[in-house]
């Protein structure tokens, strides 16, 4: 990657602004948003970055057009993303849909908020988890990672990017206010270092007719405009020469299963976790910067020879439901830890509570992660 | 020393965030140690009310929330209500003097601090009271070095205004 793009040091940053750097170094080319906190940081910083390396931000009239523009851009063939709280992303949803249905690889950064509606805007929840799959109508699969800290802010939003252009999809990154607003040490390796991946284009000249530029599980070639593809990209079902089919069942069949399976097919190299429960009865599952409480009370709890253990999901979606069983079948009870009510308990228990005692623990003011002590509490009532 | 949890209440324009990025800064970047920062804030620009919370520690910061503060640093009335019951037992509560009126002795040892009143008849600009009572915290704990916080100061504000920054902080130092 291009040296001017990578601002290599060690520096004590933000987390929304290690965003916009990792956005920088995965090689982003174009950016579009709508200001709102607590994301504003990331758009500022890149509205700054962008031009200097012959890139662009635009700041549109709202959010319906922000994500209409990278996804326009993203066609043109550059790397784009966006960035957003919960309100904009509810606002974003149609087009989201339309990203996902003709296959736009680009990025979607939700810096999530309190809510619903426009909540408190400093106070970060993990409020919009299940939005980020199901928000937009239909049946769909989709990739989600939730950083912890500033640093991975960096890091995931390289890796989002990368999973964007190789499965050709959107890619949400789950941040909130407040690992978005959080400062703390970001090391952000030279330029060599970091790993990036750009969409596969289809070889030019490509006869048009013969071009099958979408519906493959292994990802079809994008026939991006500007190089002569004559592509034909509609969010109406279509074949995988792009070509319109609204009457036969068996097209719409294969557009759902298509568009599915490219993730699904891979959602063993695209799922990322962090396991740490070997030999636990008591196993924390956790996502975010709660996992960073779930981490500690662990260090307590082995202090007082309670064999606990964490499991940490990096990746949310697709659901990583064979790590879950995975667990669940060593362990005695898995305790669920969100910032919010409890938004992938359900999908966890599904996966879990046929090999283990599932319960949820809620924060005691949703708004706020869980206290570590509060966490070890409950750990030594179910292990007693 | 463990892990050191510090909250700073005020009103927007106070500096309050700036003030936990110092902190942060010169911990992580200037003195060896690990620091969190995080903040919360209500969407006015200026008179609405800020937070800013930072955790300073020999190993990284696992949990990243100040769940109970080693030191409080009130600089507004209408923080102590909300962050007095934050205070650990023991604690140190940092006050701007000129401002906090309502604090009664607890479990807690006072720092009072006429910051405001200073900075406006020293400096002729209050905007740098958070700096004088970094100053004065600094002294009375030796929780981070003086060099540290000078570089974090140099490195964190705008050009124009680092001297007077400087200042502020320096004055702070010769209070306790």
């Amino acid at each position: 990657m291009d040296e001017k793009r990578v601002c290599t040091g060690r520096y004590f940053m933000m987390g929304n602004v290690a965003c916009a750097e990792g956005a920088m170094a995965a090689g982003c080319e174009f950016a579009a948003g709508y200001p709102i906190t607590p994301a504003t940081e990331v758009a500022n910083h890149l509205a700054e970055k962008l031009p200097q390396v012959g890139g662009a931000f635009f700041q549109m009239e709202d959010e319906i057009s922000s994500i209409a523009a990278v996804i326009g851009a993203s066609w043109a063939g550059k790397k784009a993303m966006t960035v957003t709280s919960g309100p904009g992303i509810s606002l974003m949803l149609e087009n989201i849909g339309f990203a996902i249905g003709v296959e736009t690889p680009c990025v979607i950064v939700n810096v999530q908020r309190g809510a619903p509606s426009t909540g408190m805007p400093t106070i970060g929840i993990q409020g919009d988890m299940v939005q980020a799959k199901h928000g937009s109508h239909g049946d769909y699969e989709i990739i989600a990672l939730c950083p912890s800290s500033p640093q991975e802010m960096f890091e995931h939003t390289v890796i989002a990017f990368n999973y964007a252009e190789k499965y050709r999809t959107p890619v949400f990154l789950l941040s909130d206010a407040f690992v978005g607003h959080m400062r703390e040490e970001v090391v952000i390796p030279e330029a060599d270092k970091i790993k990036t991946i750009y969409r596969k284009i289809p070889e030019l000249g490509t006869d048009p007719l013969k071009l099958k530029g979408f519906l493959d599980e292994n990802v079809a070639p994008m026939p991006i405009f500007g190089k002569g593809f004559k592509a034909h990209v509609t969010s109406s079902c279509h074949d995988e020469y792009g070509k319109r089919n609204l009457i036969d069942i068996s097209a719409l069949d294969k557009f759902v299963r298509k568009l599915s399976d490219k993730i699904l097919k891979h959602k063993e190299e695209i799922t990322l976790v962090e396991r740490d429960y070997e030999g636990a009865e008591v196993v924390l599952v956790s996502y975010g910067g709660v996992s960073r409480a779930a981490a500690e009370a662990v260090l307590q709890a082995r202090k007082k020879g309670i064999a606990a253990g964490t499991l940490r999901l990096i990746t949310v979606w697709p659901f990583p439901g064979e790590e879950i069983e995975k667990m669940a079948r060593k362990a005695k009870h898995v305790i669920v830890l969100e910032n919010n009510l409890g938004q992938i308990y359900p999908y966890i228990k599904a996966e879990a509570a046929h090999f283990s005692e599932v319960s949820f623990l809620p924060p005691k003011l949703v708004g706020e992660i869980q206290d570590p002590e509060d966490i070890l509490k409950k750990i030594e009532e179910i292990s007693k | 020393m463990g892990r050191t949890e510090i909250l700073i209440g005020g009103v927007g324009g106070q500096g309050v965030v700036l003030s936990g990025i110092l902190l942060g800064t010169a911990a992580s970047l200037y003195d060896g140690k690990q620091a969190v920062q995080t903040q919360s804030y209500s969407s006015e620009l200026r008179g609405g009310s800020a937070r800013a919370e930072v955790i300073i520690s020999e190993q990284r910061v696992t949990d990243p929330e100040v769940r109970k503060a080693d030191i409080l640093i009130l600089m507004a009335e209408d923080a102590v209500g909300r962050y007095l019951p934050k205070i650990k037992p023991g604690g140190l509560l940092v006050i701007d003097s000129d401002l906090v009126k309502g604090v009664k002795p607890g479990e807690y040892e006072i720092l009072s601090v006429p910051a405001t009143s200073i900075a406006d008849k020293e400096m002729n600009n209050i905007v740098v009271a958070n700096l004088i009572i970094l100053g004065a915290l600094l002294k009375k704990t030796g929780l981070l070095s003086i060099a540290s916080m000078e570089k974090a100061i140099e490195v964190s504000v705008p050009q124009k205004a680092k001297a007077l920054n400087l200042k502020a902080f320096q004055r702070g130092l010769e209070l306790t």
